[in-house]
């Protein structure tokens, strides 16, 4: 089109909205600090500076459910911490997202079989959009995870609830 | 002084009514084998608060730490260990306690030493063993409305708690 090709400076973007609103969501995932249990450890090494979450732009830990939008459970959940969870999960605002950091918050990790008061799995309180394997993940597995978190977060539009 | 000798001390003191045996550890069952301690000294249920008493004030015995108190399941019947330390006289004893699982009731010791506090609330969230005389004998570690003492040998794990799955 001879009206806008070559007529700006190169500091002009033409985008869709969708791109734009998830390039900036996918870009600011202002995580809740959740450390319930031994992955609190590994999420601070990867929040740390070597693997740096904040590249990222996920480095702003916030105490707040109100003012975060990732939830990463880093840990074991027990039944007591469950009611807990929901209840900081339901006071997130939208757009939310919830990572599940480790077998414990996977599927109740080691404690499957004899833990008794062990929830076996996050996902039989909250969604879960990602999975993070380990006994604790390593760093590069939790960034792995949040990539995977950002390609979906991409692939999905504004125009419909997911 | 030895686990003999104090137990000797206090079958003088309390007599064999009360203080009605002393395991050695090479006596105990196969399954359950003594590690630490070298010797039980069994005492009746009924007068375990005595006993602690004259432990804790009697000058030779000066046990004026309770290190431990554990509940523990003998298949046939529930048992309570009492791991008492002094610190004047550098000495250990074991007491021991058993009851019947069907009536599972112990004096309790809170007045005696204030650790046995939380450890007797603890043995009883999840042992059941009640504590006659505890003052405060709440729940300390399994959420509220949790059904059944799950360290028993025989316990079974609810199916839902507050709508969640509790099985795998």
């Amino acid at each position: 089109m001879r009206i806008i090709a070559d007529q700006f400076d190169k500091n002009a973007v033409v985008t869709t909205v969708d791109s734009l609103v998830n390039w900036a969501r996918k870009s600011s995932l202002w995580p809740m600090t959740f450390g319930l249990a031994c992955c609190a450890i590994e999420f601070m090494a990867t929040a740390a500076s070597h693997n740096d979450l904040d590249r990222f732009g996920a480095g702003v830990p916030r105490a707040t459910p109100r003012q975060s939008d990732l939830l990463i459970v880093s840990g074991t959940v027990t039944m007591k911490m469950a009611l807990r969870v929901k209840r900081l999960y339901e006071q997130m605002p939208e757009p939310k997202y919830v990572m599940s950091m480790g077998s414990c918050a996977t599927s109740g990790g080691p404690y499957w079989m004899h833990g008794y008061s062990v929830l076996k799995g996050v996902d039989r309180i909250i969604p879960v959009d990602v999975y993070i394997p380990g006994c604790p993940p390593r760093p590069e597995a939790v960034l792995e995870g949040l990539l995977k978190l950002q390609d979906k977060i991409m692939s999905s539009t504004i125009a419909r609830k997911a | 002084m030895t686990p003999e000798e104090i137990h000797a001390r206090l079958l003088e003191r309390c007599g064999d009514g009360v203080v009605t045996g002393l395991i050695q550890s090479d006596e105990s069952d196969a399954k359950n084998p003594i590690i630490y301690d070298p010797a039980q000294t069994m005492i009746d249920a009924a007068s375990i608060t005595d006993v602690a008493t004259y432990c804790r004030d009697d000058d030779a015995l000066r046990f004026d730490s309770l290190m431990c108190l554990s509940a523990v399941d003998r298949d046939e019947h529930l048992s309570v260990v009492y791991n008492l330390h002094s610190m004047t006289h550098k000495h250990v004893v074991c007491l021991r306690v058993d009851v019947p699982r069907s009536a599972a009731v112990v004096p309790s010791v809170e007045r005696v030493w204030k650790t046995a506090d939380w450890h007797e609330r603890e043995a009883h969230d999840l042992m059941g063993i009640a504590f006659a005389g505890h003052r405060d004998l709440r729940p300390l570690i399994l959420p509220e409305g949790w059904e059944g003492y799950p360290l028993r040998k025989d316990y079974v794990a609810q199916e839902f708690y507050r709508g969640m799955k509790v099985p795998y």
